[in-house]
């Protein structure tokens, strides 16, 4: 969806340069040609990223910084390399994502749930809305202790406390995409013969659906947050684990990796939600792309 | 056979909404309405309305905005539990309305088929090709221009077999020449289905085209059931003309005086 923005916005730019150039000569034509690919390409998104390594790069080569405290874009991509042949960086991905998936998994059921329940029915709403805002606001580390003392050290708290959290955005998106479900629909729906399961199949929960998914969309990305969190005070394995240990060991080069991985990892998730919004509401795409 | 379906809170009279499943027939009553009546908190919008319909008939409903012209229809839908009276519609019925209503994310042919949960692609495919868009069957709703819609809306209702079809301004979005076109399918698909058709519009040229009955309703009740003599597609200008400036009479409107047309709708 961004990137057609950014074609759109690269057109208009370039219909006031035309103007300008009033009929003006062929090469500053293939120039405003050649710039509208470039705004055009997919290649431009990496851009942003390429330029700010180089950034890095220059500073740390010219600014003679320690290794200790601040490694190259090259010393993280060997250390990154090492963690990766000597298995570290594969042992502590797989834990973490198992954790993330569980936890999200969970989460996301238990918040769509409680958001049909309350979206659908005025006892549910009355039941369950003012509860979720009371716990919404409850910073979930500050539960992490709770959930030790409850669950154990091991796998579980880590995953009920990724779910807990994710609850929240999933929940909050997808109830309000389900009270935003255009009433007129609803009535066209009952008068064809729809009863209420049909009605919620047919018309609500696609309805809900967009809204459902950007909140999956802040789900993921919280989830990661909230394991590293859980990791660093309490893990054997895992990311967070691999971080910790790090910073003990004044391991500055690993912090760096194991951040890189982060936003990596933000990057897939990202991608992930991308790829089911064009599958799941391709319907609305349809607008855009005729 | 009749069914009490529903029950008003309130109202002194005996309300009721039944099914019935009569026999098909042309010129049957398919649609009995007795002291029918509806206030909106407190304020009465209609009352004392009764009201026959029979099989193969078009009946246009005509009346300024805010008459309650859509409200009578959306108890004939059986959407108005608030309303009170005796009201007996088929079971078989099926409505339009001026926004298609087309769910965004399904596409058109399953559009056409919801809520029936036997019919197929292929019955789909036969009703979009009555109305003249088979080719775009697996479109999205978003794509449709407006015209395409509200023939995709009204293969949705025809392939219901209505008994009752109520139409609510279901051409009043459309350009000029298109509501034409869609004038001609409409009086072509009622001819071949013949259902009990009651098309509420605020335009007296579409209920003169179309209608073989012409209804107004003013101040809360029925002021005229008009029945031409002559078919909607043979008469001739100057009886349009004559039937025009009744309807516009009767509807307190003299093209003339521009002052006189918001008198009835507050």
């Amino acid at each position: 969806m961004a990137f057609e923005v950014v074609v759109g916005a690269g057109g208009a730019v370039d219909l006031a340069d035309a103007s300008l150039a009033g009929g003006g000569g062929a090469r500053r034509r293939r120039a405003v040609e050649v710039r509208r690919r470039l705004a055009g390409s997919r290649w431009m998104r990496l851009g942003g990223p390429l330029i700010l390594l180089a950034v890095w790069q220059l500073a740390v080569t010219l600014g003679h910084a320690p290794t200790v405290q601040m490694p190259s874009p090259i010393d993280v991509a060997s250390t990154v390399r090492h963690l990766i042949a000597d298995g570290t960086l594969e042992a502590a991905l797989v834990a973490s994502l198992r954790r993330v998936v569980l936890g999200l998994l969970l989460g996301i059921s238990i918040g769509t749930g409680l958001a049909l329940a309350a979206g659908l029915s005025r006892a549910g709403e009355r039941l369950i809305d003012p509860v979720m805002h009371m716990f919404r606001t409850m910073p979930v580390l500050a539960l992490l202790p709770l959930f030790i003392l409850w669950f154990g050290i091991g796998e579980k708290a880590k995953v009920f406390l990724i779910a807990w959290a994710v609850i929240f955005p999933i929940y909050i998106n997808t109830y309000a995409g389900v009270r935003s479900v255009d009433v007129r629909l609803v009535e066209a729906g009952r008068v064809l013969g729809l009863r209420r399961l049909g009605l919620i199949r047919h018309v609500i929960l696609p309805g809900a659906l967009p809204q459902f998914l950007t909140g999956l969309r802040l789900a993921m990305g919280l989830s990661w947050l909230v394991l590293v969190a859980a990791e660093e005070i309490n893990a054997t394995s895992g990311l967070g684990y691999l971080l910790i240990n790090a910073e003990n060991l004044l391991q500055t080069n690993v912090i760096f990796a194991g951040l890189l991985v982060y936003s990596l990892l933000g990057v897939a998730s990202d991608v992930i939600v991308r790829l089911i919004e064009r599958w799941a509401l391709a319907w609305r795409s349809s607008f855009v792309n005729p | 056979m009749a069914l009490e379906l529903r029950e008003s809170v309130d109202g002194s009279t005996q309300p009721s909404l039944a099914l019935i499943e009569p026999s098909r027939a042309v010129g049957e009553t398919v649609v009995r309405v007795r002291g029918y009546g509806r206030a909106f908190a407190g304020r009465t919008v209609l009352s004392e309305i009764d009201l026959d319909l029979a099989d193969g008939e078009l009946v246009a409903l005509l009346g300024t905005s805010g008459s309650g012209k859509s409200t009578l229809l959306r108890a004939l839908a059986g959407q108005d539990p608030g309303a009170f009276g005796h009201v007996t519609v088929p079971r078989d019925r099926a409505v339009a309305f001026q926004d298609h209503r087309l769910l965004p994310w399904k596409r058109v042919w399953r559009n056409v088929v919801i809520g029936l949960p036997k019919a197929t692609r292929a019955d789909a495919i036969a009703a979009l090709e009555e109305v003249g868009i088979a080719a775009r069957a697996d479109a999205w709703p978003g794509t449709l221009s407006g015209g395409e819609a509200q023939r995709t809306a009204l293969a949705r209702a025809f392939i219901r077999n209505p008994r009752l079809l109520l139409l609510d301004e279901p051409f009043g979005a459309l350009d000029a020449l298109t509501r034409l076109r869609m004038h001609a399918l409409l009086r072509e698909l009622c001819r071949r289905h013949h259902p009990a058709t009651l098309l509420v519009t605020h335009d007296v040229d579409e209920a003169a085209a179309l209608a073989d009955r012409i209804l107004v309703i003013r101040d809360g009740g029925i002021s005229l059931d008009h029945r031409h003599a002559t078919p909607p597609g043979a008469r001739t200008g100057s009886e349009a003309l004559e039937l025009r400036a009744r309807l516009l009479a009767e509807l307190g409107v003299d093209p003339a005086d521009p002052n006189t047309n918001d008198q009835e709708t507050r």
